[in-house]
């Protein structure tokens, strides 16, 4: 089963939720997505031992062949190509790698060089098979490092992946293919409006989903009237509770600390793959 | 005209209530909501929509199938796998490049205007602010951002403001270098937590990587003082300036629930040390220059 942890807000507790459940039934693949801000190692402590660099491709032009016609540039949907009188600018962060400038030049001037723009890292923890993924400081496209990432996935394995923040493409492209999405939502205006959007996504794809309120006690009761209203289960609520943040604050799981959480991740675990079943 | 982008890499740091904070103390300011993704800073402003304008992102194929011939080279050229052997189009995958029409030779596909989002120019209690939606399953977060920064500016320029207040989105990619380059400083909002340190030094080096000058919030700093010290002493080793040090508060989330501004909703602590660390970002504003 491939399980998706996600959130239109940041900072709800999707890795709190995915890390926990990954510790509590163990003998799982885990793929931190959120290649953008990769946190999940924090709690996990996977020892690291094989990386890939992920690359894409950008276009090159042979000074020799090309005659400045801007028929490049002009064909870009992304801009990231620039003829000024007798050179040709490539701005790498921009390229989607899509082909279009190869195909429109006249003269053949065009050719590709690869570009690193992250990295996968991989390692074993506690029967967990770890992966994350890491975008460069100062790339834009965190989709094909993702993409990279996801081509790990073990069938044979129950799967949970750590989704980014958000509604737009990282997202989608994180979680197609999931058979179950946990949203993860706090009980405040943020929480609730954000927890809308998400459903709206997860809807769209299709993907049988269910709700994990965080900070419970922290706001008011808006997103249960709303989950309620809307059929949508709530599996579980973690208390705001000061030691709650404090373990937090210092990169310890909750199942680490009582077993009754243990107990509480993996019953909610159980009770998705049965759903899923269905 | 100066531009100020809250952001902060790790998610529910606390961003959008000190934007909110931000533009009840401002005078003469334009804010700009540029976490298009999941927009939240509407529900303490409460804009008053005075303009609507339709975001048509990037383009999107269109396939007539009336004149296709099945000869599948839009398929085998899309690098995104956005065309299915059936020659069906996969909305979500494409990036709209164009290379499936330029590749047919029978012109059975055209590029047209993607239905992205819409783009909005509001009213406020505080003042005038440029936001936005980015409709479901929907891409280019990042061209969306610079519509609303851009709008933004235009409200500044033709109500004569001087200062921008944008609410940034998470994370490092695309929509957060759009939010923060060529903006006259960043403020970064961070906590005392393993995890929301990883991020700010990566937000940091995102920052420095388009030389864009930063200064740093610890919020909720009484939730862990060890890592608040850690925080202090990075920031220290790479002279970065903490212009506030605000203490774990719940009244920040009470305002919300009563869709305030902590600056209306509170008199107390937590009011006061945010009045004082925008005074602070208000002197490095204006002594850059």
């Amino acid at each position: 089963m491939i399980l998706s942890v996600a959130s239109g807000k940041g900072g709800t507790g999707k890795t709190t939720v995915a890390t926990n459940i990954a510790l509590s039934i163990g003998n799982a693949q885990f793929l931190d997505c959120d290649v953008e801000e990769p946190n999940a190692n924090i709690f996990l402590h996977a020892n690291i031992t094989e990386q890939e660099d992920i690359f894409v491709s950008i276009p090159e032009i042979d000074p020799k062949k090309c005659d400045y016609c801007g028929k490049c540039s002009e064909f870009c949907a992304y801009n990231a190509l620039a003829v000024v009188r007798s050179t040709v600018l490539v701005f790498p962060e921009l390229c989607h790698s899509c082909g279009g400038c190869e195909l429109v030049c006249p003269k053949d001037a065009i050719t590709w060089k690869e570009r690193v723009i992250g990295r996968i890292e991989h390692g074993q923890t506690k029967g967990i098979d770890f992966y994350h993924g890491i975008l460069n400081l100062g790339e834009a496209q965190a989709i094909p490092v993702i993409k990279a990432l996801k081509r790990k996935i073990d069938k044979n394995k129950d799967v949970i992946l750590d989704v980014p923040p958000g509604t737009s493409c990282p997202v989608i492209e994180s979680i197609t293919g999931s058979d179950y999405c946990i949203l993860v939502t706090e009980p405040t205006p943020f929480g609730l409006h954000d927890l809308k959007l998400a459903v709206e996504v997860v809807r769209h794809l299709s993907i049988p989903f269910g709700v994990v309120i965080n900070r419970d006690g922290i706001g008011d009761e808006r997103v249960e009237m709303y989950c309620q209203k809307e059929n949508i289960p709530v599996l579980l609520k973690i208390p705001e509770r000061k030691k709650i943040a404090l373990l937090y604050s210092k990169g310890i799981a909750l199942v680490k600390e009582a077993y009754e959480w243990h107990e509480m991740f993996g019953l909610m675990f159980n009770r998705i793959r049965e759903e899923v079943k269905k | 005209m100066k531009e100020l982008t809250v952001i902060s890499g790790k998610g529910g740091t606390g961003k959008t209530s000190i934007t909110a904070a931000f533009a009840a103390l401002a005078k003469d300011a334009v804010f700009a909501d540029c976490d298009v993704d999941a927009a939240d800073l509407h529900l303490i402003l409460k804009p008053t929509i005075k303009k609507t304008m339709k975001f048509p992102g990037l383009k999107i194929a269109s396939i007539d199938k009336t004149l296709c011939i099945d000869c599948k080279k839009c398929h085998d050229s899309c690098r995104f796998h956005a065309i299915g052997e059936d020659i069906q189009l996969i909305r979500e995958s494409c990036e709209g490049c164009g290379v499936c029409a330029y590749v047919c030779p029978v012109n059975a596909i055209t590029m047209v205007d993607r239905d992205s989002g819409f783009a909005y120019l509001s009213e406020t209690r505080f003042g005038p602010m440029a936001h936005a939606v980015l409709h479901t399953a929907e891409e280019a977060s990042g061209k969306l951002v610079t519509v609303v920064r851009n709008n933004a500016s235009d409200l500044a320029k033709q109500q004569k403001k001087n200062l921008i207040i944008i609410d940034g989105p998470p994370g490092i990619g695309c929509p957060v270098i759009s939010s923060i380059t060529g903006v006259d400083l960043v403020l970064i909002v961070t906590e005392p937590t393993l995890t929301a340190i990883h991020d700010f030094e990566r937000i940091f080096g995102v920052a420095q990587h388009f030389h864009t000058p930063a200064v740093v919030c610890i919020n909720k700093a009484t939730i862990n003082p060890e890592n608040t010290s850690k925080i202090e002493q990075y920031c220290k080793k790479n002279t970065i300036m903490i212009v506030g040090k605000l203490p774990y508060d719940t009244t920040i989330t009470k305002a919300m629930i009563h869709e305030q501004s902590i600056i209306e909703f509170s008199d107390g602590i937590l009011t006061q040390k945010i009045r004082d660390m925008w005074s602070k970002i208000l002197e490095v504003l204006n002594a850059n220059g």
